[in-house]
């Protein structure tokens, strides 16, 4: 009896918690519509029905509640009274009282101690005062509306005929429909993810032997298992209309609570999500929906001066696009002030007031997803209780969704969710480094490619010890799994695997031993001794029945350092290296036949310049043409470096040339097309086998090859540098510099200069160098490995027959050549390492002078 | 000391009186037999790489994805020797099940209540922080482990 008793009331439990949510609703919508009948009655019916079973059960306070209500609701109905806002308000109280009541039903059997005594006293001091304003228009009614004396005259009939019709109707429905338990469905849920994992063990099986009846039986299975999958994926599906239910109340009490009127609009509440996921999204969407409700839409006196209509709207919009759910969350206020939220960040300390010049409005924007981030000028009781964005955006990133936020000044704002329609079971691709096997969840996957036969290694380019990839004309920073994941490499292979990936915005290559398959795979958490490590998402079970750890792709892509910069520290770090100026050039960028990229340091060249075509005349057998008074032999780049071949018909008209100088003597260099100057930090040195380049390096973040001038030039212009320089010619000056890169670049201008060139890279190699013959002039970095360049110094001093040589010193900046130590190290002179001509005067001077031991001060020249 | 006999008591009142019972290294381990789920043989493992040394891998029980804990590592012990397969005693933790890897299993054992006490003050800390007390058997010390704290790689690390 007692468990009878237990059952029935867990049902009218069931039933009015539903019908209550209902009520919500519908009260919002009958403020807007008072005169609604039908939704009059509805509400009513519910009321009733609650009071009823009350009656039954013998919970007498609810009753109590609910029989005032509906003496309330009735007098609405019957036309007797007109609704009003403090009315609605009453009645939502009742409302949440019911809810109040039930929730100790359902926690103690019992209405709890609360008699709502006050609640019961207004309502029914509602009820009777009632009678007398509805007596009075009663009268004049009358006659203009005929149906409420219809209505009055035949009220019995329908309430005695309403219990069996909401009998039949209810029972018709329980044919149609069962309640099931949440637990039960996620548990066959959890069946079915298992139920798929071994229908993929079977597959699997299947294909290692050749049986027809266990094929015929494995596809049937497979068929099978997926239908069912998406079966109770199905049941487990629920209208997002199941979170927005109480939105309308929600709004509505903070435009009443703020003084606002705002309309809600919602479109598209049969948009089903998985259960999950609705569970996920809720108060998140309760966050945004009161956010524009408090920050966004303007009271309406507001809104009147800046001529809008006085209620403000506020719309709900719910869609299916490309297997994910959107949703949006629109608004007609304020919208957002930037210059507000960027003057909250650093009053906040989230940023520097420099910093927050350089932003753009929208990465301005996206600072209102930071942590302890709000701009309301107050702290309301509606909004700005510590819940912020951020919090909305991790939430809704915990799920696999994205948040976007667009706002105009004025117009209002969009907040736009985009989320997974189920989180249980995900495609992934299956990859194997280091003999493991990896899951990588198909939303991040971009592409694959296959780098194959000898040259694979050579499409992976390195920038800086970096490895990248050129693909489709930009670069794609890599990162080898094997490495992040501190596995053993397989040895070279033939080919190179990447998959490209995308983590937030941002894309790089992961190169991993193998590339499988694609599966759909249930995801399963990891236990807690491993939720430390950022780079698994998770783990599955494959078709073999053994683990396999699901990739978290934004994870791999910090922890490789290919997205560890965040905007600050990129900011921070570009800051630096123009503090510190290293090796900052401007680089003149060009093109030249096959090669796209092509630099020269600004400072080698002289002018640019552009030809007609028909002025290029032929003189003793090469192309010159007549400038400033003067012949400028020309040399085509283009015949330089594709040696071999010769189509002038492809050359532009006017010709783009590129002018050097050095004393009387000038050379065009003809290229195909000037590109730009750039200023650049030169990141790269990987000396270039191939004649005519020095190497190349990231410039403008695209790989470009550095010219090597003096090799274009001597090739197509032997006479160049013959007799060039007279005071120069034979000279031996030794170049001590550890950068390949940079030593081309001093000896280019040595070399043009018509010194003769010993090379050196640290100091070992310098006093090989001066061993070896005998030089005029040492042109030493002062950073030359070991010891810098004070150890050669000192190595040369202790040797009589070398203590005579000049030594130049470089130095990487013009700040360094005035530091004291540099000046008092007994170095004949100093210069900056890029200031050719400052050097080339230097090298000059030491060059002649030669034997003047005295140390001279260094001359730093401000440039 | 009203206090310590308190929670002695109160960790005896927790405890079912039976023990399953496995040796790490020479060492007798006891686990409360209500915390056993099974006892399984060595399994095929996934390693995951990156993580912790005392995580041997993941193991697939029957659809659940188990972290496997090598005892003799997370006490800090010497390998075991190459030929001998650990075997798998899977505990029921707040999180979840967990196995532990440990070198051999031994019976079910009723204790008396009378022989338990605390774990020796110059114990090593790595072993002391996951022993929660000793019971005085006849021919040897067993040792009751702390299957929480085991699983929480943050304790014992002191």
């Amino acid at each position: 009896m007692q468990d009878q008793d237990q059952e029935v009331i867990r049902e009218f439990l069931v039933e009015s918690y539903e019908n209550l949510s209902r009520l919500d609703q519908e009260l919002v919508e009958l403020e807007k519509r008072p005169k609604d009948t039908a939704l009059l009655a509805s509400i009513f019916r519910t009321i009733h029905t609650i009071k009823g079973t009350c009656g039954f059960l013998a919970f007498s306070t609810l009753e109590r509640i609910t029989h005032q209500a509906e003496t309330l609701l009735s007098q609405l109905r019957d036309g007797q009274r007109e609704l009003s806002p403090p009315l609605v308000s009453l009645i939502l109280e009742t409302v949440d009282a019911t809810r109040k009541i039930l929730a100790s039903i359902e926690a103690s059997g019992e209405e709890g101690p609360d008699s709502f005594e006050d609640l019961t006293g207004r309502l029914r001091a509602a009820a009777q005062s009632a009678a007398e304003p509805a007596g009075q228009p009663a009268p004049p009614q009358a006659g203009s509306q005929t149906a409420p004396p219809e209505d009055n005259a035949a009220p019995e009939p329908p309430e005695d005929k309403k219990p069996e019709e909401d009998a039949t109707k209810s029972s018709a429905v329980a044919d149609a429909n069962i309640r099931v338990g949440v637990g039960l469905l996620d548990k066959l849920m959890d069946l079915v993810g298992e139920l798929v994992l071994t229908r993929n063990q079977i597959l699997q099986f299947n294909t290692e032997r050749e049986d027809a009846a266990l094929n015929a039986t494995s596809q049937r299975l497979n068929l099978i298992t997926t239908e069912l999958q998406e079966g109770v994926m199905k049941t487990r599906m629920q209208p997002i209309g199941m979170v927005w239910n109480k939105l309308p109340r929600v709004v509505r009490d903070m435009a009443v609570a703020m003084g606002k009127q705002i309309r809600l609009d919602m479109d598209g509440a049969e948009t089903e999500l998985d259960r999950t996921i609705i569970e996920a999204i809720k108060d998140p969407l309760v966050h945004l929906v009161r956010n524009s409700c408090d920050h966004g839409i303007e009271s309406p006196e507001v809104r009147a001066r800046a001529g809008k209509p006085p209620q403000g709207r506020l719309s709900l919009r719910a869609y299916h696009e490309g297997g994910q759910v959107n949703i949006e969350i629109s608004d007609d206020g304020a919208g957002i002030d930037v210059a507000r939220v960027k003057q909250k960040a650093i009053e906040k300390g989230i940023l520097r007031p420099e910093q927050a010049e350089k932003l753009s409005d929208r990465e301005a924007l996206n600072l209102i997803f930071q942590p302890g981030f709000s701009t309301a000028q107050t702290v309301t009781n509606v909004s700005g209780r510590g819940v912020g964005m951020d919090v909305v955006k991790s939430h809704i990133e915990k799920i696999g969704g994205v948040v976007d936020l667009f706002s105009r000044p004025g117009e209002g704002t969009t907040v736009k969710l985009k989320i997974p329609l189920t989180l249980a079971i995900i495609p992934g691709l299956v990859i194997t480094s280091g003999g493991e096997r990896f899951v990588i969840p198909q939303v991040s996957l971009l592409e694959l490619i296959r780098l194959e036969g000898d040259s694979s290694e050579k499409h992976i380019e390195h920038v800086h010890g970096t490895p990248v990839y050129r693909r489709r004309g930009s670069l794609l920073p890599i990162a080898y799994l094997n490495q992040v994941l501190g596995l053993e490499s397989a040895g070279r292979a033939e080919a190179v695997n990447m998959v490209v990936l995308q983590a937030e915005d941002r894309q790089f290559g992961l190169v991993v031993d193998g590339i499988n398959d694609t599966q759909e795979i249930v995801v399963k958490p990891l236990g807690k001794q491993l939720k430390g490590l950022t780079v698994y998402a998770g783990a599955t079970i494959m078709g073999d029945g053994r683990v396999a750890l699901i990739l978290d792709v934004l994870g791999i892509g910090q922890r490789s350092g290919v997205l560890a910069e965040s905007r600050e520290q990129a900011r921070a770090a570009a800051e630096q290296k123009t503090q510190a100026g290293i090796e900052q050039q401007r680089l003149l960028l060009f093109r030249a036949g096959s090669f796209e990229r092509l630099a020269v340091p600004l400072s080698l060249v002289a002018r640019l310049e552009e030809f007609p075509r028909n002025s290029i005349e032929n003189a003793g057998g090469r192309k010159v043409v007549q400038y400033r008074n003067r012949i400028l032999p020309l040399v085509s780049l283009r015949e330089v470096l594709d040696s071999g071949v010769e189509d002038h018909g492809q050359e532009a008209d006017p010709v783009q040339v590129v002018v050097f100088n050095d004393g009387e003597r000038s050379v065009g260099l003809v290229v195909d097309q000037i590109l730009d100057v750039a200023e650049e930090t030169v990141t790269v040195r990987q000396k270039s086998a191939r004649k005519g380049l020095l190497g190349s390096a990231v410039v403008g973040k695209r790989v470009t090859d550095f010219l090597d001038l003096n090799h274009v030039l001597e090739a197509a212009a032997e006479d160049w540098f013959q007799g060039g320089g007279a005071s120069a010619s034979g000279k031996r000056i030794l170049v001590a510099e550890a950068s390949a890169f940079s030593r081309g670049l001093i000896r280019s201008g040595l070399d043009m200069a018509g010194y003769r060139v010993l090379e050196a890279a640290n100091l070992d190699e310098a006093i090989r160098g001066l061993e070896h013959q005998p030089v005029d002039v040492v042109v030493a970095a002062l950073d030359l490995p070991p010891k810098g360049s004070a150890a050669l110094l000192e190595a040369m001093r202790r040797r009589p027959e070398w203590e005579a040589i000049p030594v130049l010193a470089l130095a990487d900046t013009p700040e360094q050549v005035r530091e004291p130590a540099v000046r008092t190290a007994g170095f004949q002179d100093c210069q900056a390492k890029f200031d050719r001509e400052a050097m080339l005067e230097s090298v000059a001077r030491l060059a002649s002078a030669l034997a003047s031991a005295e140390p001279a001060v260094c001359v730093a020249e401000e440039r | 000391m009203a206090s310590d006999t308190d929670t002695l008591k109160s960790e005896l009142a927790q405890s079912s009186g039976q023990f399953s019972t496995f040796f790490v290294a020479d060492l007798f381990f006891g686990v409360d037999v209500l915390r056993v789920q099974e006892v399984l043989r060595f399994q095929q493992m996934t390693r995951v790489p990156q993580a912790p040394e005392v995580i041997e891998g993941l193991i697939n029980l029957r659809g659940q994805i188990v972290t496997a804990i090598d005892m003799r590592r997370r006490l800090r012990l010497p390998p075991r020797s190459g030929d001998q397969m650990p075997m798998n005693m899977v505990v029921r933790t707040e999180d979840g099940a967990v196995s532990l890897l440990v070198d051999e299993i031994g019976d079910v054992l009723d204790v008396d209540a009378a022989t338990y006490e605390r774990p020796p003050e110059n114990l090593d800390p790595a072993a002391r922080d996951l022993i929660r007390g000793v019971y005085k058997l006849k021919d040897r010390l067993l040792l009751v482990l702390d299957t929480e704290r085991t699983v929480d790689l943050a304790a014992g690390r002191a």
